[in-house]
């Protein structure tokens, strides 16, 4: 218990560097994740195949794979990224995948009829998609991100291994230093996530009730 | 609904598509081509990083490297079922002394980020955790046992959740008539429910399998010798990382895409005869930490 106590300043930050990283790149893979999805449904088949090849790539790659790519072969491209950011792109892209098919699926849950009647009274394709089609599946797509922004969250502990000081990190160190608080610090540590993943949680229980669509 | 976001192309629209077919395909082909000038610029093509991957030597590590992933799945997944037959079990018991705890358990399991639970057993436990390792024949002895326990511990929790939608997926007319026929809950389930759900939520399974096996790469922190590890092995002597990691990336998207393609066939051929199906949420398809708010696996259909 004295552990957590004396250590939970350095708890503390490791848990606000997985809050920031799982933010930006939660950020990072909403907008990639939409944009994939309209790529994914729109009438050009090229764009349509390299959406296709990009999420089946991604869902069938261990997420370390992916960091290992963002932290050593990203540099290989002459951009010096450092680990902060590599960990940003890594989860980003990664959990873009997951959001696309998440929001794709939002989008055949609309009623073929709304997309219909848009379309009859001459909306064009990418007016139908945003006033019409995207603005109710963002709304039945809420509950299935909530789930992805806390996979992410619990994802970015993959950081660990790459150098970036999140809660994870610290855990590893503060046990190595005091090997006999494991079940403490674990405990503790543990706890942190908890509370982070009911935060999420709740944050988007209360957009599905302001949000969602009676049908 | 693809089909309905867009009117059949006149010649206008032709055109335009043309253009953006071209202007797409031109912007896709640039980053591709970008991407591969800079990487040969920086000599990831030279026949000197790729040389390794000819020497025998090198192959055998790679497959033995293979092995132990595909083992460390193997054993992972088989304890998962069993552990999520018990909790789902528990889960849909009638007494809450059963309930509760198996509820809690799943909970805990799915709210903690998986690396932090294979930590957690490798610093503390590897010593008591090391039989398995015995057991299967693991020269990884000390990071075996961690690894496949923590695999166990998150996938059995949602996989326990995937077969109580199974079970709840089976129409319930079916529970009805077998209670009318005078069975007991435990015949009830063993005889009309589990069969029929089984099928249903083979596709989830399966996708869980595909999962399970993706997050055996976390052994890479705790030092298993599964693939990235050993990858790490032969960039470290010929210091040819980018080549190495391709390699790896193509094993691990062969063999996940086989499964993946398993668990779509078994989906379709399900769907084809109009029964229900269990599929695993985009989140849970994530691994490593899966959902922890409602269900992991949603009822299609």
């Amino acid at each position: 218990m004295d552990v957590l106590i004396d250590n939970l300043p350095a708890l503390l930050r490791g848990f606000r560097e997985t809050v920031e990283l799982s933010a930006i790149a939660a950020l990072v893979a909403l907008v990639l994740g939409t944009l994939l999805a309209a790529i994914r449904v729109s009438p050009v088949p090229t764009l349509r195949w390299a959406g296709t090849f990009y999420v089946n790539t991604i869902r069938n790659t261990p997420l370390t794979l992916v960091y290992a790519f963002m932290a050593f072969a990203v540099p290989r491209l002459d951009f010096q990224v450092g680990p902060f950011r590599a960990a940003v792109l890594a989860l980003g892209l990664y959990t873009a995948a997951f959001i696309c098919e998440a929001i794709r699926s939002g989008v055949n849950a609309v009623p073929v009829g709304q997309a219909e009647a848009a379309r009859a009274l001459g909306l064009t394709f990418t007016g139908t998609l945003r006033h019409v089609v995207l603005a109710q599946a963002f709304r039945s797509v809420i509950p299935p991100l909530g789930s992805i922004f806390i996979a992410l969250v619990k994802n970015s502990a993959i950081a660990e291994f790459f150098a970036v000081p999140e809660a994870t990190k610290v855990f590893d160190d503060l046990v190595r230093d005091n090997p006999d608080a494991l079940y403490w610090l674990f405990a503790g540590v543990a706890l942190g996530y908890v509370i982070l993943v009911l935060l999420i949680s709740a944050v988007f229980r209360f957009l599905e009730t302001r949000l969602v669509v009676l049908r | 609904m693809s089909s309905v976001l867009y009117d059949a192309p006149g010649p206008r629209a032709r055109r335009r598509m043309l253009i953006f077919s071209v202007l797409g395909t031109a912007v896709v082909a640039l980053l591709v081509l970008f991407a591969v000038l800079r990487l040969k610029e920086n000599g990831v093509f030279s026949a000197r990083q790729w040389e390794p991957f000819t020497d025998p030597g090198i192959q055998r590590l790679l497959f033995k490297a293979l092995w132990a992933t595909v083992k460390a799945a193997l054993v992972a997944i088989a304890l998962a079922l069993v552990l999520g037959v018990l909790l789902a079990a528990g889960r849909l018991s009638d007494h809450a002394w059963v309930r509760t705890p198996a509820t809690m358990f799943i909970e805990f399991f799915r709210a903690v980020p998986l690396v932090l639970l294979i930590l957690f057993l490798f610093l503390g436990f590897s010593d008591e955790l090391a039989f398995i390792g015995r057991i299967f024949g693991s020269s990884g002895q000390g990071a075996f046992g961690p690894l496949v326990v923590g695999l166990m511990l998150y996938n059995g929790s949602v996989l326990a959740e995937v077969f109580r939608s199974g079970v709840a997926a089976v129409p319930r007319g079916q529970a009805e008539a077998a209670y009318a026929l005078g069975m007991r809950k435990n015949q009830v389930m063993r005889m009309i429910l589990v069969p029929q759900a089984t099928r249903i939520m083979l596709p989830a399974i399966v996708s869980q399998c595909v999962v399970a096996l993706k997050d055996t790469a976390l052994g890479f922190i705790i030092s298993y010798e599964e693939l990235l590890r050993q990858g790490r092995l032969i960039y470290t002597n010929f210091g040819n990382i980018v080549p190495t990691l391709f390699v790896i990336a193509a094993i691990y998207i062969i063999m996940c895409m086989a499964l993946s393609g398993l668990a779509s066939y078994l989906e379709r051929r399900l769907r084809q005869r109009g029964s229900r199906v269990v599929a695993l949420d985009p989140a849970a398809e994530m691994g490593g930490g899966g959902s922890a708010v409602g269900e992991p696996a949603e009822l299609v259909r």
